[in-house]
């Protein structure tokens, strides 16, 4: 299957590419994108415990399934608005 | 209206989207950039955002909102792209019938804003570096891209 993976702001700047499309084997789960993303950028794994996935714009776990045309995008620690 | 722009925000953008005969009471949150972190002088900020998604939770913090406080008219609008100091990045609207359900409902609106909206931001420093702004427990900075192989990058 193919799915779309979008990178935003530090993981933009990291892989130097703001998306691209994967080819997935069949049961391939948003873990599967994290193990390739890993072997490009074994530092990535540091940024697990606080970055977060996104399927179809909806917040997902390692484990969620994915299906052909999936949008999946890794979403670092969100820091919008202003801090007061 | 939840919306991410690369315009200008007004106070009346919101408050416009958000008016209507029952209400009694509008609170408008706006969010401006400030000329400094910390002390550190900041030349000018700039935000990313991944709109779809961004602008699905802004709704999303709505029927929050009108979960917990039964207040239907509620507007949030975020920029981005670059900002220069004192131009507002964000703007929460809230009509309520009553200002105390409206007070609380526009804190929490922005609160979860910070929270669950994918929306990025950058500080570029009056010295020239620059830096994604990260949460006080995260330190992007010890971590070093690996160089990004020329055929794939």
């Amino acid at each position: 299957m193919n799915v779309t993976v979008k990178y935003f702001a530090v993981c933009h700047e990291m892989l130097d590419r703001s998306e691209e499309e994967m080819e997935l084997p069949d049961g391939a789960t948003v873990k599967t994108i994290l193990q390739k993303l890993e072997e490009e950028w074994p530092e990535i794994a540091e940024f697990y415990e606080v970055m977060q996935m996104s399927v179809n714009w909806e917040y997902a776990t390692e484990n969620t399934e994915l299906a052909e045309g999936d949008e999946v995008a890794l979403i670092p620690p969100v820091t919008g608005g202003c801090d007061v | 209206m939840f919306k991410i722009t690369t315009e200008v925000i007004t106070g009346e953008t919101v408050r416009e989207a958000v008016e209507g005969p029952d209400a009694g009471a509008v609170v408008l949150f706006l969010g401006t950039v400030r000329d400094n972190t910390d002390g550190r002088p900041v030349k000018c900020l700039e935000y990313e955002a991944y709109p779809p998604m961004a602008e699905k939770k802004m709704a999303e913090i709505a029927q929050e909102v009108s979960d917990k406080w039964g207040i239907s008219r509620v507007a949030m609008v975020h920029r981005v792209g670059k900002l220069e100091i004192g131009e507002v990045s964000v703007a929460v609207a809230v009509a309520s019938p009553h200002r105390k359900d409206g007070f609380e409902a526009c804190k929490y609106a922005m609160d979860r804003l910070k929270q669950i909206v994918p929306i990025w931001k950058r500080e570029i420093w009056a010295d020239g570096e620059a830096e994604w702004v990260k949460p006080d427990a995260v330190y992007f900075d010890s971590l070093k891209p690996r160089k990004t192989d020329p055929q794939t990058g």
